[in-house]
């Protein structure tokens, strides 16, 4: 009964099998898949069994108190119900929390894929010829000695601007000379979308596949995969690196299936590398406790601090914003800013209001246009606004990391709505700038009143630049 | 959920459309007096595109539940209720991938009784197809007992009309007196 608690209580993955056959079915290595997502006839897939190359797990666990669904870790009662199901004939348990990839149901099996596909050694991978910093240098040396080690984990702890990426270069190496599978997982789509391009580039010579919610590549089958973290919900024991960027982002900072998934993708030995700016309290507590190893870049790769936020009372936001409006004092700071080269970054708290926004602005004949996450047309425009195409972009807090313009000034309205926290708003500042021909920006909060949220943001903030100085 | 207000077209209830839609009266002149009208629930706009999504295709059978009320209040409006329900079938293979028939599915929330009396042959999904396609398909259906008593097909979606004519059309042809059908979508 002991183990049982146990084993429901922590993420067990006993029941994914240990031996890993050898196999050439690149699509299949590491993959925990429904039946229709494997593309054989029911007699190849028979075969693939019987070599143990494909090995039917289980779906759903059943436990005295509950279930557990294999693939998203759910274990909440009301995230499964019932259907009477007409392949069997009877009256079935499905997962409603991982039903957008497709119906689990406990009448039938996952299918494993044995993880023993051999991918192919690449003598000289990196064809990136910038130079790393002395502190990028510091932690990109740690990162490849803990790939060479083959296990553990790390925390990266670097300023927005660090350079994160590239500090992940000489690990990515080593890791593509030994033939070893790389995931790159990042809560979000445009980090997705941002890094695919960029790390072509620097490794021109790796099959590199991106993976999000409706990208045109769907497979999975390369030996570098650039992923959302839900696309995890199909791998399980397939990566030995496993790179998560922005740990702290919504969504995967709140989503147990999430931390589920990617926990089960990492192969038993594994090297774990998280990626932050903004470490959680969870993450600081770990750090501290010293159960969680942490390489610290306090300062920006091109040396200059981050910029501080400047915080401006003005009473009358509220009332304009219900209007749709700008008080004129705001208004008057973006007629100023816009004499200025830099473009403009307006972080609004909703999409209504970034969208009113936007028509309001466009009235007095700015350029502007607005993302946010139901945007179709949401990479074009962001695109569109690095050409230079326009000199405004309203956004919502979709906008908050990973993307970099050149040159912006970037002002939060209502800076003390609740969708602004600590995180999001160190985030929202570190926009500012990002390039060493214009390595500052303008950063304000509007704000009808000084949140603790915002205070915090500001001395973390000094904090690392203090830090930085140090150095 | 928004569902479907005046006005709509009283042969197909197609929402926003004063008097019968030009979709009904081209079906008067090809096939008149086959389907007596179709009443829907709510309009198939891209929320319930994204929502039918989920339900048939992903397999969230369970997603119906939430709008059941709905479906058994405009039920009852409608004046069905009394005639001989008849379901939609789905070819074998279909069935077999979906786990449900989303036909027999919607009977269960309206707390109604069915039979099924038609087979279906497999062919491609109908919403993978244009309508230029759609409405020269060949007829998939194939009739097993005649009925006699007037007659009401529940289906989830009505987009062309297509799919219950087909039904109805065989229907008449051995009898049945009045067929109407009832739908989700429109």
């Amino acid at each position: 009964m002991f183990k049982t608690v146990k084993k429901y209580l922590r993420k067990d993955f006993s029941w994914i099998p240990p031996e890993n056959p050898t196999h050439n079915y690149s699509y299949l290595t590491g993959k925990l898949l429904l039946r229709h997502e494997i593309p054989y006839e029911d007699e190849k897939v028979d075969q693939l069994i019987a070599q143990s190359i494909l090995i039917k797990v289980t779906s759903i666990e059943s436990y005295p108190w509950g279930q557990r669904c294999r693939r998203c870790g759910n274990t909440k009662s009301y995230l499964f119900a019932k259907m009477p199901n007409a392949t069997c004939g009877q009256t079935c348990l499905y997962c409603r929390s991982c039903i957008q990839m497709g119906r689990v149901i406990e009448c039938e099996p996952l299918y494993y894929g044995s993880s023993g596909f051999e991918w192919p050694l690449h003598e000289h991978p990196c064809q990136w010829d910038g130079e790393l910093t002395i502190h990028q240098q510091k932690a990109a040396d740690e990162l490849v000695a803990l790939v060479r080690t083959g296990s553990g984990e790390k925390l990266v702890w670097a300023v927005c601007g660090a350079g994160k990426t590239e500090i992940l270069f000489p690990a990515l190496t080593e890791a593509l000379k030994k033939g070893k599978r790389i995931c790159l997982a990042t809560p979000r789509t445009d980090v997705v979308r941002e890094l695919l391009p960029r790390l072509q580039k620097s490794f021109p010579g790796v099959n590199i596949q991106a993976l999000y919610g409706d990208s045109p590549d769907k497979v999975g089958d390369a030996p570098f995969i650039i992923a959302t973290t839900h696309q995890l919900l199909r791998f399980a024991h397939a990566f030995d690196v496993m790179i998560i960027d922005e740990v702290d982002a919504f969504p995967f900072h709140n989503d147990v299936s999430l931390h589920y998934a990617s926990e089960r993708a990492a192969k038993p030995k594994a090297s774990i590398i998280y990626l932050t700016a903004t470490p959680r309290k969870k993450q600081k507590r770990r750090i501290r406790a010293k159960h969680l190893p942490v390489v610290f870049i306090p300062q920006r790769f091109h040396g200059h601090p981050l910029p501080v936020p400047q915080l401006k009372l003005t009473p009358t936001l509220h009332r304009f914003l219900k209007k749709g409006e700008l008080p004129p004092k705001v208004l008057q700071q973006i007629v100023y800013q816009q004499q200025t080269p830099r473009q403009l970054l307006l972080f609004l708290p909703s999409i209504k209001m970034a969208e009113q926004m936007a028509a309001y602005l466009k009235e007095r004949n700015y350029k502007v246009q607005s993302v946010h996450a139901e945007d179709s047309q949401r990479a074009e425009k962001i695109q569109a606004f690095r050409n230079k195409e326009y000199r405004v972009l309203i956004t919502t807090t979709i906008l908050e990391r990973g993307v970099t313009f050149p040159s912006v000034d970037v002002y939060v309205i209502d800076a003390g709505h609740v969708v602004f926290d600590e995180a999001a708003l160190v985030q929202i500042a570190g926009r500012a700038g990002r390039s060493p021909d214009d390595p500052t920006g303008d950063v304000i909060f509007y704000h009808i009143g000084k949140t603790d949220e915002m205070l915090d943001a500001v001395e973390s903030i000094r904090y690392m630049n203090k830090l930085g100085r140090k150095l | 959920m928004d569902k479907i207000t005046t006005p709509f077209c009283p042969a197909c209830h197609r929402p926003g459309h004063e008097g019968v839609c030009q979709d009904c009266q081209k079906w008067e002149k090809t096939n008149a007096d086959l389907l007596e009208r179709n009443v829907a629930v709510f309009p198939y706009n891209e929320f319930n595109k994204e929502l039918v999504a989920r339900w048939k295709y992903r397999g969230d059978y369970a997603l119906l539940e939430a709008y059941k009320a709905h479906l058994q209040n405009v039920w009852l409006a409608s004046g069905f209720k009394g005639k001989q329900i008849l379901s939609v079938p789905l070819s074998s293979k279909r069935l077999h991938e979906r786990g449900f028939n989303q036909s027999e599915a919607i009977i269960v929330a309206l707390e109604e009784e069915h039979i099924s009396i038609f087979e279906r042959s497999h062919s491609e999904k109908q919403s993978k197809r244009g309508r230029k396609d759609r409405m020269q398909s060949e007829n998939p259906f194939r009739l097993l007992h005649p009925v006699t008593a007037p007659v009401v097909i529940v289906d989830d979606i009505y987009t062309t009309g297509r799919t219950v004519r087909h039904m109805a059309s065989l229907l008449k042809k051995q009898g049945c007196p009045s067929i109407s059908s009832f739908t989700i979508f429109r």
